[in-house]
């Protein structure tokens, strides 16, 4: 990024008694990104968050924010706002009186202060709501008066903790299209923080994943899915077939394998280093396998067992046993073609793409 | 763009007097907010109760105190019958007291937490707020009640039950421990309900769904993992009741009189206050070391309910 | 289910008969004071006022009911005070000593009052202070912390931390915090704090009994009084006057909490 970062992250360190939450964690986030902190409970995205925010700070290294280092600085005076995993909608204040917490410190006078409420509220699409209490609102609705809240302090960064994991799931999802609409229509920066990997998909220009304290992966999400770093990394993003491995070698930008049952394969290593191809491992998604119905021809035919079915609606997810294979399969078919019907038991085959296998760090 | 050479907060922290260094961490910050509250509490009853410890070990000769280490308090405290009849009558009142109101408390702590429904807190206010009012008055109630020519004569007598008035109601130790019982029911409500609103309904469920009737899931069930609360129960009542003032001296006549009313006499009348010490510091030794042995007995009990 | 069980039928019967007795001597002797007798004994022999009356031109008692009024507001309001730190530290820091601490501050809930009463008694004659109402007033915040602390702590519970911390990042300071959002949250369990304390320093007795010395307290009167029989009826109507007031703070401390609990409750 040629660009100083809106964020900079460096060699931040938290370390609660003798537990180690964050391991020397290096980032930057550009300005006007959604960026997204994606990882397990536990993993440190949460405490990385609220160390950009203010609510904790880092045992060593520090965090820079439009330049600045924010070592020392409180909450209330850094250029962030947050939206609260349980959104901390006061409940002894009404709509208007929540977004306007913030503004009356500002002194901007009534009439100003006034309009930034309308303002917020119509960018929220709760202008009906201001008079209603806090503590009388719907969960979609506090998370809207808990944006607007944030957004009308008009910060460089909003933090957002989880911001829809309280809402179901059709709400979810219309609030993911809405959230990412908003990002782009003010242009500041977004960091978000979830465990839902369709979310952070769905949303971001660059995930970070992150498993016990440490970002196994910072990327665009079509990199992320389609080129996981390490097999942690693709497992956590939807399902990945592990593959055996008789033979493995890298090299330059390409590597070779012999899969038994398979047959010898190639990919690229797109970027990746392999530090230690011994421990690397060869993996496949299973949409990315097709059954080669009766009549059809290709290249490379893999032949193997089915030895159970999943229906799920529009798609079944077959998994098959290849000789050879240590781990089965799973190939994930729509509907279509008939593969709801193939009974468990019988013979199938199938075959892949070409450029589909990844190799990853096990 | 590269700013100066960035300042790691440690390095900066660094700088700062150890102290404001640590009131920054969490552990820091908690003691600092805890500290009015504890402050007071060392300088108000951990000071003083050092101080009565003290003077246990010394001795007083009119209004002077001598201040070398003696163990004459304690051997007068715990050896001399008058005082040793006190304590031991004390520490049978005070336990007979827990457990007569413990076991009349649960089944109504019972009753609130599981058919109390929606006026479970209702329930809690009306058995409570008994306790917290009159106590005073509340003894002197039970004066008037358990009386030669008291209330509850007068009724057995206007009954025809008796043909004179009992004067086995009052000024001994049963209308001691009948006044103290009614004194703390309340209070011992609280610890038994709570810990009957952990329970686990759907334990009851499994072990009825095991082959357990009502009074083995009783048994198995509801009294090993309420053992809590009913120990909680037991010492909320007999640690203090141990020291009651007022309850003797109003209803407990000659027979009823208990170590604290001793106690008062050398802090006050007699005006021995390092015998006075003693006794209380023995008194609080010896409900302690019971208060343990009850403790005991109880968890050994709870292991034999299985 | 068309009928309790029979053993339902038994524990609330016995229930009630509980509540009854636990209910019957508060309530016995309100009944003597408005009776036309010398002596609480039955029959009844009429009904009468004359009791409260005399109290009217009493200057020991006023005395001594202001005295109580000045030490359970200062107990009532300097407990709180306590209360809400030590409720903080219990309910938003984790820190190593915290249980010790903690046991400390509610250890008077359980110590026989004879045992602080003395203590604090030598101590302070040691210090060479005058038993007086300030006396009274440090022993009964002892014993009146740990309440405040119990009512405190389930105010803190009810609400979400995150809403401190919503307030700090929307630009406010902790102070600002404090005012805007921390104490009107916690403004119903403060009020119920008030209350229960000042009802309990209303009624302590033996703290009171030890501490206060030329200056009696409500208790301390009564038990004065009580040496003389004929005093018994004034008393009597005295301390109906104090149960009764006692019920209604109780009555309005619980009105608070609820609608504390009301409060935190969402509603969607």
């Amino acid at each position: 990024m040629s660009a100083a970062p809106m964020i900079d992250i460096r060699n931040v360190d938290k370390v609660f008694g003798n537990f180690r939450a964050l391991d020397t964690l290096n980032a930057s986030i550009g300005e006007g990104e959604f960026f997204s902190l994606l990882g397990p409970s536990g993993c440190g995205k949460t405490t990385l968050l609220r160390m950009i925010g203010g609510f904790d700070e880092p045992t060593s290294g520090e965090i820079l924010i439009g330049g600045k280092s924010m070592a020392g600085i409180p909450p209330n005076l850094r250029p962030t706002n947050m939206v609260f995993q349980s959104y901390a909608i006061f409940p002894h204040l009404n709509v208007s009186e929540n977004i306007a917490y913030g503004l009356k410190r500002l002194r901007l006078g009534r009439e100003e202060e006034e309009k930034r409420v309308r303002e917020a509220l119509a960018q929220v699409e709760l202008s009906e709501l201001g008079p209603r209490m806090g503590n009388q609102l719907s969960g979609g609705q506090r998370q809207r008066v808990a944006l607007a809240r944030s957004l009308v302090m008009r910060p460089k960064v909003l933090l957002l903790d989880e911001p829809l994991s309280a809402l179901d799931k059709n709400l979810r999802e219309q609030m993911q299209v809405e959230l990412r609409h908003l990002q782009r229509q003010i242009g500041i920066t977004f960091v978000l923080v979830t465990h839902d990997q369709y979310e952070a998909l769905s949303m971001s220009d660059r995930i970070a994943v992150m498993f016990a304290g440490q970002i196994a992966q910072i990327d665009s999400p079509k990199e992320i899915y389609q080129n996981p770093a390490t097999r942690q990394v693709a497992d956590f993003l939807g399902g990945m077939n592990f593959l055996t491995a008789s033979e493995l070698a890298v090299d330059g930008k390409v590597f070779r394998a012999v899969l038994p049952g398979i047959g010898a394969i190639t990919g690229h290593l797109a970027g990746k280093a392999i530090s230690d191809p011994a421990s690397a491992i060869i993996g496949i998604r299973p949409e990315r396998l097709r059954i080669v119905w009766e009549g059809e021809t290709a290249d490379h035919i893999v032949t193997g067992k089915v030895v159970d079915r999943n229906y799920y609606g529009e798609m079944t997810s077959l998994v098959v046993g290849i000789e050879g294979q240590s781990e089965r399969v799973s190939v994930v078919e729509t509907n279509d073609f008939g593969a709801d019907d193939i009974p468990v038991g019988s013979d199938i085959a199938i075959t892949y793409d070409r450029d589909a296998f990844i190799i990853m760090q096990g | 763009m590269e700013t100066s050479a960035p300042t790691m907060p440690a390095e900066r922290a660094a700088g700062l007097a150890p102290v404001t260094r640590f009131l920054r961490t969490e552990t820091g910050k908690g003691w600092l907010t805890i500290s009015p509250p504890l402050i007071y509490a060392m300088l108000l009853l951990i000071g003083p109760i050092i101080v009565i410890v003290a003077n246990s070990f010394w001795s007083q000769d009119y209004l002077t105190i001598d201040r070398t280490f003696t163990l004459e308090n304690y051997r007068a405290a715990l050896t001399e019958p008058i005082y040793r009849d006190l304590l031991m009558r004390s520490l049978f009142v005070s336990v007979t007291v827990a457990f007569v109101t413990v076991i009349l408390a649960y089944p109504v702590a019972w009753f609130v937490s599981f058919h109390g429904g929606r006026y479970k807190g209702l329930w809690l206010f009306i058995i409570t707020v008994p306790f917290w009012s009159g106590y005073l008055l509340r003894i002197l109630s039970w004066k008037v009640i358990l009386g030669y020519k008291g209330v509850l004569n007068e009724t057995l007598l206007y009954l025809g039950v008796i043909a004179e008035p009992l004067s086995s109601l009052i000024y001994n130790v049963n209308a001691v421990v009948i006044t103290l019982a009614h004194s703390w029911a309340a209070f011992a409500i609280l610890p038994l309900f709570v810990s009957l609103e952990k329970l686990d309904r759907s334990l009851l469920e499994a072990a009825a769904d095991l082959g357990d009737g009502p009074v083995r899931r009783f048994l198995r069930i509801t009294l090993p993992l309420t053992m809590p609360g009913i120990i909680a129960a037991l010492m909320i009542v007999m640690i203090p009741t141990v020291g009651d003032y007022v309850t003797p001296k109003l209803v407990g006549g000659k027979d009823g009189v208990m170590i604290a009313n001793a106690i008062q006499v050398q802090f006050g009348k007699a005006s021995n206050w390092p015998l006075g010490a003693a006794l209380a510091v023995s008194t609080m030794v010896i409900v302690s070391m019971v208060a343990g042995a009850i403790v005991l007995l109880l968890a050994g009990l709870k292991r034999l309910l299985k | 289910m068309s009928a309790l069980s029979a053993s339902r039928r038994i524990l609330s019967a016995y229930v009630i008969l509980y509540v009854a007795i636990l209910y019957f001597p508060v309530l016995l002797l309100p009944v003597f004071s408005f009776n036309d007798s010398a002596t609480p004994k039955l029959p009844l022999a009429g009904f009468t006022f004359k009791w409260y009356e005399s109290l009217a031109g009493n200057a020991a008692m006023q005395g001594a009911a202001w005295n109580s009024l000045v030490v359970g507001v200062s107990a009532a309001v300097l407990s709180t005070v306590l209360g809400i730190c030590a409720a903080r530290a219990i309910t938003r820091h984790r820190f190593r000593g915290l249980g010790a601490a903690s046991s400390l501050i509610m250890a008077p809930l359980i110590l026989p009052e004879i045992i602080i009463a003395i203590s604090l008694l030598v101590v302070m004659l040691g210090l060479g202070l005058q038993l007086s109402l300030v006396t009274v007033i440090l022993g009964h915040l002892l014993i009146c912390v740990p309440y405040s602390v119990t009512v405190l702590v389930s105010g803190f519970e009810g609400f979400d931390p995150s809403m401190e911390e919503a307030s700090r990042d929307l630009g406010e300071t902790s102070f600002g915090t404090l005012r805007r959002v921390t104490l009107p949250m916690l403004a119903p369990s403060i009020v119920s704090s008030l209350l229960v304390t000042f009802t309990i320093s209303l009624d302590e007795f033996i703290l009171a009994f030890f501490l206060s010395g030329t200056e009696p307290t409500l208790p301390v009167y009564i038990w004065g009084q009580l040496r003389f029989a004929a005093k018994l009826p004034n008393v009597l109507a005295l301390g109906s006057i104090l149960i009764a007031a006692s019920l209604i703070l109780l009555t309005a401390a619980e009105l608070f909490r609820r609608r504390a609990e009301r409060k935190m409750e969402l509603r969607p």
